[in-house]
């Protein structure tokens, strides 16, 4: 399963943009959304989902469950 | 918006013609109170500091005492990201009548910052310093950063630019700093203790990942630390600015004055801790206090034997605009500044910058004048007077008008800046003069006397009754000058017994914000 941007509790900070290893990371009508498709959860390049250890929000970027888990 | 740790950046000007040294000597702080170094914070003039160091800062409002009062800074809001969490800072919390660092109600792409900075600049002559300052930390942006720097540097070359940051990402981008000639660098340094550290910051993020506790605070002051010796070596001022939290680092800030005076800072800003509620930092919500007047005072005075101290830092915005004490960013949004097309006049601005020169002079002799009328004088007196001002150096403000007094520090010895007090209402629920006037007399209460350019009856009662002297009779005068007139009238009245020299209380550090006029 990817992960997803609460937009509610976005501060649009970007600072997650380019930590994405997958660059699925881009803003939208003033909030940042993840590409679904593009995102790895990190595996195969960092330890930790970087958008999480950035997000100066806790609870803002998280497991979206709605959408199959990626095949590494 | 959000909020972040820093603050105000800044770097100085050049171009002007200088000489305009200010206040001759010693700027007279001999003799006060406090902790007696020469000069005084950071208002010395060039005897105090080598010709090198005086040409960089003289014109930086946030770098000289002394240059706040003629000249002013921006910063531009284009570094929104950051990569440390502190307990004084709520990255989600955004208001248009917020001035603290970290807040900024509009962000910017380098393009407009650019353009902002030369509307900016065009408009307010006064204005030599560009900052970029957050509302996140400059180099966890680097791109947006230095783009902005280039930018600034190709259209107006005469304009400083500086940066303020938590030093993380620091080591990593020193070289390109030098190279673009920012020549102006704060750093934010609350510890350099790791377990202090971890009741400050709760996480960091560094290499791709996250650290929390004592390790990333380890960390942290590794990283600033290094930071700070790598500036130095090259030859770019630092300043270190440290945010005073009672309690957790209030003592410890004194560790903190002796490793970075040692590591070579040129100047160290400690403030107070801003903590209301309502801000909804870690520090606000559990309730912490911010320090008191005196409180901050005390330790400033401690530290400040060590090396220079800041004592005129406003704490502002990460999208601030005019003489620190003033915002002006209201005039000049993204919206107002793209509609405008406008040729940049390094011309104007220079003439406009001489002028402030001959002022400069001006007032210093003023300031000698007066000091000479106390030469051979005995007293151990010192007091705290309070000054209206809105720029320029003089006793030029309405009582009624004032958003903040500044505070001299009066003895036979000279009369020397030693702080400011905010006296504006916000959130307070009412703006009335029966609300406002008992904010002011707790806001000055550890003062003698509030000198100012004009204050109405009613006020006027209200403040004797305080045991605070009005006085409207040095209006337009250089401050220096008017309160070492005053501190002269004052010792000879007690002499005759006039008047009785009484200890005076302590005074609140008001929280919250500026309400722009």
């Amino acid at each position: 399963m990817p992960y997803k941007i609460i937009g509610s509790q976005c501060t649009a900070c970007s600072a997650c943009e380019p930590e994405c290893p997958n660059n699925a990371i881009r803003e939208k009508d003033g909030t940042y959304i993840i590409k679904p498709e593009k995102c790895t959860e990190c595996i195969g390049y960092f330890d930790d989902p970087q958008c999480v250890a950035v997000c100066p929000v806790e609870n803002t970027c998280v497991i979206d469950s709605s959408v199959a888990r990626y095949q590494a | 918006m959000e909020s972040k740790e820093h603050w105000d950046a800044g770097r100085p000007q050049a171009a002007s013609d200088q000489s305009a040294a200010p206040a001759p000597g010693h700027n007279g702080c001999g003799a006060s109170g406090g902790a007696g170094k020469a000069s005084c914070g950071s208002s010395m003039a060039p005897e105090d500091m080598a010709p090198g160091v005086w040409e960089k800062v003289k014109n930086h409002p946030c770098y000289s005492e002394e240059a706040h009062h003629h000249y002013a800074r921006m910063h531009v809001a284009v570094a929104p990201a950051c990569n440390i969490q502190c307990n004084y800072c709520n990255r989600k919390y955004d208001c248009a009548n917020e001035s603290r660092p970290g807040v900024v109600s509009e962000r910017l792409t380098p393009e407009q910052a650019a353009k902002k900075t030369l509307a900016v600049a065009s408009a307010i002559p006064q204005m030599t310093v560009l900052g970029i300052a957050g509302p996140g930390d400059p180099l966890a942006n680097p791109d947006k950063t230095f783009k902005t720097f280039e930018l600034i540097a190709r259209e107006a070359p005469d304009i400083k630019l500086c940066l303020s940051t938590n030093g993380l990402a620091l080591p990593d981008h020193v070289d390109r700093i030098k190279d673009l000639n920012v020549d102006h660098v704060t750093i934010t340094i609350n510890m350099v203790d790791p377990d202090i550290g971890a009741r400050i910051y709760p996480w960091i993020y560094y290499r791709h990942r996250r650290y929390t506790g004592r390790e990333a605070a380890q960390i942290l002051h590794e990283r600033q630390m290094q930071g700070l010796e790598m500036l130095t070596e090259r030859g770019i001022l630092c300043k270190v600015n440290s945010v005073m939290i009672p309690e957790i680092n209030d003592q410890h800030l004194i560790e903190v004055n002796k490793a970075v005076k040692s590591r070579g800072a040129f100047l160290h800003n400690i403030m107070p801790l801003i903590s209301a509620p309502e801000h909804g930092t870690v520090f606000g919500l559990d309730g912490r206090r911010g320090p008191t007047a005196r409180e901050l005072k005390a330790l400033q005075d401690r530290c400040e034997g060590q090396m220079n101290m800041m004592r005129h830092c406003r704490q502002c915005r990460a999208d601030a605009v005019g003489l620190l004490g003033e915002d002006r960013s209201a005039e000049f949004t993204t919206e107002k500044v793209m509609e405008r097309d406008l040729a940049y006049d390094g011309a104007a601005r220079r003439a406009y910058q001489a002028t402030v020169e001959e002022q400069r002079n001006e007032k210093a002799a003023a300031k000698e004048a007066e000091l000479e009328g106390l030469r051979g004088r005995q007293s151990d007196m010192v007091v705290l007077v309070a000054v209206a001002t809105k720029g320029g150096g003089r006793v030029n403000e309405h009582f009624g008008h004032a958003k903040e007094f500044q505070i001299y520090e009066a003895g036979v010895g000279g009369a020397k800046f030693v702080g400011h007090r905010r006296v504006d209402l916000y959130c307070q629920g009412g703006y009335g003069e029966e609300d406002a006037l008992p904010t002011i007399v707790r806001a000055l209460n550890d003062c003698v006397a509030v000198l100012v350019a004009k204050i109405g009856g009613c006020p006027r009662a209200s403040l004797k009754e305080a045991g605070i002297e009005p006085v409207d009779a040095c209006a337009h005068e250089f401050i220096d000058a008017a309160v070492l007139a005053y501190y002269k009238s004052y010792i000879e009245r007690v002499e005759r017994g006039e008047i009785a020299h009484t200890p005076k209380g302590d005074a609140a550090i008001r929280q919250g914000a500026y309400v722009a006029a």
